[in-house]
């Protein structure tokens, strides 16, 4: 019984470690391999993962995970204008900044439940996020957004050549390709480690909570250090998230903080799929990509598209679809949002799952549908 | 009887909601290996009497006694690693996860206490606690259906899935509330059955039930409680005689 | 000594120009909390009456507040829809203006038509407001009384970026001033109405804001306290089930409900839209703080949520005063969030709250 399902956890990680190593290939011809979008479907892949590891689990809906992404960002950029240019001190801290904050934010958050520790969390995200702009601009650089200068000190680092210097992996430039794969092996460690939350005692105590809370208490569990775990957990995941931000382009702003992003990581979760490991990150690839496409989109591709119509319906086509794409690209997520919480609550792993269930059906009805033919004959 | 085989001493418990006495002077002491039998009318405050027991509520006054350690005030999670485990009256399950998983809960909280962060030892190594917890639900006749979710499962088969959750902890003591309520004949039978033998391997239980048949035949002491007051306790010989008990709670009619 | 001693012979004059600054920032601050707390309340109430009755916890609330807004600014571009007309008193060449038609047709009739747009709005936005409000329940939010509270905040979260994407493909993302009328787009000089000093002066237009949110909540307050219909939802927002089970039929109060709902926070954004020139995303913005305000005020008390509001609003404009901020910097953009967090911490329930609502 042991092995088999070992052997399942490790066949899903090899299959997953092939598969975003080898993305720039298979999504090649879908136009999304160069290494801006890679690089997003991996950082945000790492947000959404750590996201679903809390809201999945344990059911606690936080409306504040913007934040750890902030202060991942910002973390990071300090770690490059004081110490090093290297990444490794500038992930490494922004994580465990990730994680400092979830600890105080969580511990006071996770005293209530339900709607009231969604309505702390985003009181925390908006307290964050004013005070960015506002007291704390010696620190976050206010609405320019904190960047490098050349009067950076890093100290580790030797003395400043000409311009501004780059992000490093030991010399490794962190920019184009070799980012994205910086970005890909934290991707895939997260995802060992979702995956090994997911299939452990600890990860079933947490579905437990999300299932009956109550009993959990009656059952001889204190429900709250388990429940700020997986909120430290996930707050630290998206403190990686914001400091590989940081890493593909140092440069750091309070907008990360805003509600509306900590909205964005809920969305991609419920799309892909709450509580599934593959999910989140099917959201994060659908919505990342989607938003590449048609917010490039203008009407003058528009009417190429359509051109194969009569000319006045063309022009109609344009004139409806033009609302959804470019600018207008934030109208279709709420269309799309919208869709999905009311007919696939489960997001698209549901979707396929509902999709498998039925062919099986059909491949059994057949044999069975025979049979009363038969007793009649 | 000495001092040292009682498990459960609860002495001048009063609780009032709003006014209403739910619970007037309670004095009750368990014994260690016996199986103690609660019942009354309903509204009588038997649930309630529970519910201070297992920490729910806190009492006006009066002392809970487990095991020779005072239980007032103390946390629901405390009280169970204690020893003292409650089986709920209404369904309380898990009813998103599987049924096995249900009862694999309570075995890992037995072997975990109350937080321990196995998060990368993997659940499918767990051989010790799923073989247990599998065993049990075999013994209440769920084994076939162990990879179902609890929550599609009919009432009495929640019922039976509660009380393989109470048991997998092998408590010192073991509440439960109406074990058999909403069960078939034959599944209360069977409980029954159940019952008596875990009685045999010495676990202490207090059992509330309206199903005479069941009480008398799991008892070795009964206390009879209305309007939040135990009017009536002895074996259950004494309780069938007894002209008090039968006037206020049975209302004159024959056991 | 010789400053010592002009200091001491100007001491009593300063002291008394003090008080006096005083007392007029204070009384300013508490009218500019007033009036923001004003909106919140208006915004609060609808978000807890929808919460208390339907049990719904809607997120697009916030919209509602945006689209009446919204109604001022249509009901000005439509009004103001204008032709070229030769302007005759330049003479040196053919010069045009744009002159909206209203003036054309009707002079300085239609001229004070415009001027007068923000207070006739509140008359279309009613009708408007209404039917946004019960095409919102039917189509959408009357299938969600049932699912988790989760999904139903994560469908009107969509619904609300929706809206605000729809009349930000209309109206552009800039905020569009919207005017009150000349006659009362002054200040109102409050200090000698109090008998205070010259110096304290009011916008007249958000003293009458101050005073129509006092009405519109009077209004609903005595809406629900005096007919049947407020009865039955009062019952309701008292114990659900028990009202379903008296074969009142509970679909139709609860789509009226929300009407009322959505035109309270429509014309909450009707009046507000001379105060704050209306953009896309104003119903987001008020909508974090009118949650913080009905959680604070207790989830489905409505007493609650007015007294919220207005303390709140108050609370934060006394934090924005500059004597405060240099005590304690940056409090001004927190208050709100931090009494928030203070009171879910020391009184789950908020302010008012019931037991038993939205308790895990």
């Amino acid at each position: 019984m042991t092995t088999p399902a070992i052997r399942n956890d490790w066949a899903v990680m090899a299959i997953f470690t092939v598969a975003v190593l080898t993305a720039p290939l298979w999504l090649a011809p879908i136009g999304a391999n160069y290494p801006d979008l890679l690089q997003k479907f991996a950082i945000f892949g790492i947000f959404a993962i750590g996201f679903n590891i809390l809201f999945g689990l344990t059911g606690y809906l936080s409306f504040g995970h913007a934040v750890f992404l902030g202060v991942g960002s910002y973390t990071a950029v300090w770690s490059f204008k004081l110490l090093t240019m290297n990444v490794i001190p500038a992930v490494i801290l922004g994580t465990v900044m990730g994680g400092v904050f979830a600890v105080l934010i969580g511990y006071v958050s996770l005293r209530r439940s339900g709607i009231y520790f969604s309505i702390l969390t985003l009181a925390f995200a908006q307290m964050s996020y004013n005070l960015a702009y506002s007291v704390l601009t010696p620190i976050t650089n206010g609405e320019t957004g904190l960047q490098l200068t050349q009067q950076d000190p890093r100290i580790l680092d030797g003395p400043a050549g000409e311009g501004l210097p780059s992000t490093t992996l030991f010399g490794l430039e962190m920019s184009g390709y070799s980012g994205f794969y910086f970005c890909a092996v934290m991707l895939i460690l997260a995802f060992y480690i979702s995956l090994r939350i997911f299939r452990s005692p600890f990860g079933l105590k947490l579905q437990a909570i999300k299932s009956n809370q109550t009993r959990m208490k009656y059952t001889g569990f204190n429900t709250k250090p388990y429940l700020l775990v997986a909120f430290v957990i996930s707050g630290m995941f998206a403190g990686l998230a914001g400091s590989l931000m940081a890493v593909t382009d140092p440069l750091a702003g309070a907008e990360r903080m805003q509600w509306t992003a900590s909205g964005e990581v809920v969305l991609m979760t419920i799309l892909g799929g709450t509580g599934t490991l593959i999910g989140p990150l099917l959201g994060v690839g659908i919505i990342k990509y989607f938003e590449n496409i048609f917010s490039a989109l203008n009407e003058a591709t528009l009417h190429a598209f359509f051109s194969f119509m009569p000319d006045w319906l063309a022009n109609v086509m344009v004139a409806i679809s033009s609302q959804f794409v470019g600018e207008g690209w934030h109208l279709t997520l709420g269309v799309l949002f919208m869709l999905v919480v009311i007919f696939l609550p489960g997001g698209v792993m549901e979707g396929i799952r509902r999709m498998t269930a039925a062919v099986r059906n059909l491949s059994k009805q057949k044999p069975t549908e025979l049979e009363p033919k038969e007793a009649e004959g | 009887m000495s001092e040292n085989n009682i498990v459960l001493s609860i002495k001048g418990v009063n609780k009032t909601f709003g006014g209403l006495q739910a619970l007037g002077d309670i004095n009750l002491e368990i014994e260690e290996g016996k199986t103690h039998a609660i019942i009354g009318p309903n509204g009588a405050g038997k649930s309630t009497l529970l519910n201070v027991c297992i920490g729910r509520l806190v009492p006006d006054t009066g002392t809970v006694e487990f095991a020779g350690k005072n239980m007032i005030g103390m946390q629901p999670h405390d009280i169970n690693h204690a020893g003292m485990v409650r089986v709920f009256q209404t369904p309380e399950i898990f009813p998103d996860l599987t049924v096995l998983q249900n009862v694999m809960v309570p075995a890992l909280a037995k072997r975990d206490g109350i937080f321990k962060f196995n998060a990368f030892s993997s659940l499918s190594a767990e051989n010790n606690i799923e073989e247990e917890a599998a065993q049990m639900l075999d013994d209440l006749g769920l084994g076939a259906i162990k990879t179902h979710q609890a929550g599609s499962m009919s009432r009495g088969d929640k019922r039976r899935l509660e009380l393989c959750m109470g048991l997998i902890q092998h408590p010192r003591l073991l509440l439960l509330d109406e074990p058999t309520a909403g069960m078939a004949r034959h599944d209360t039978n069977r409980t029954v059955e159940l019952l008596k033998e875990i009685k045999e391997r010495g676990m202490t239980k207090i059992i509330i039930e309206h199903d005479m048949h069941v009480v008398f035949s799991l008892a070795d002491k009964i206390s009879v409680l209305a309007q939040g007051r135990i009017i009536a306790s002895g074996t259950p010989d004494e309780i069938r005689g007894n002209p008090k008990v039968q006037e206020a709670y049975l209302g004159g009619a024959e056991l | 000594m010789a400053a010592g001693q002009l200091a001491g012979r100007q001491f009593p004059s300063i002291s008394h120009l003090t008080v006096w600054t005083v007392m007029d920032a204070l009384i300013l601050q508490l009218l500019n909390g007033l009036d923001k707390g004003g909106a919140y309340a208006l915004i609060a109430l609808g978000l807890t009456l929808v919460f208390g009755t339907l049990g719904v916890v809607n997120f697009a609330h916030g919209a509602l507040f945006m689209l009446g807004a919204f109604c001022a600014v249509t009901l000005q571009n439509v009004l103001t829809i204008s032709k070229k007309v030769k302007d005759e008193s330049i003479t040196f060449f053919d010069a045009y203006k744009e002159t909206p038609y209203l003036e054309i047709w009707w002079g300085d009739t239609g001229a004070a038509i415009i001027d007068w747009v923000v207070p006739i709005s509140i008359i279309l936005a009613i009708p408007i407001m209404l039917a946004i409000g019960v095409a919102m329940e039917r189509g959408l939010i009357r299938h969600f009384y049932k699912r988790p509270h989760a999904e139903q905040i994560l469908v009107t979260f969509g619904l609300a970026i929706v809206l605000q994407e729809i009349i930000k493909s209309f109206f552009g993302a800039n905020p569009i001033p919207t005017p009150a009328p000349d006659i009362i787009s002054g200040s109102a000089n409050i200090g000698m109405m109090l008998g205070l000093g010259e110096s304290l002066v009011y916008p007249w237009w958000r003293l009458i804001y101050l005073l129509f949110a006092g009405v519109v909540i009077f209004a609903v307050f005595a809406f629900l306290q005096f007919t049947t219909f407020g009865m039955v939802v009062r019952a309701g927002m008292q114990d659900r089930e028990t009202v379903g089970l008296l074969g009142i039929n509970v679909e139709r109060r609860f789509t009226i409900v929300f009407g009322i709902a959505a035109i309270v926070a429509g014309l909450a954004g009707v009046m507000y839209a001379p105060i704050l020139p209306p953009d896309y995303h104003m119903g987001m913005d008020f909508l974090v703080l009118s949650f913080v305000v009905v959680v604070v005020g207790g989830m489905g008390s409505l007493p609650g949520a007015v007294a919220a509001g207005f303390l709140l609003g108050i609370l934060q404009s006394f934090a924005s005063m500059t004597e405060v901020k240099a005590i304690l910097p940056g409090i001004d953009q927190i208050i709100i969030y931090l009494v928030a967090v203070v009171i879910l911490l020391t009184r789950p329930r908020g302010l008012m709250g019931r037991k038993g609502v939205m308790e895990d």
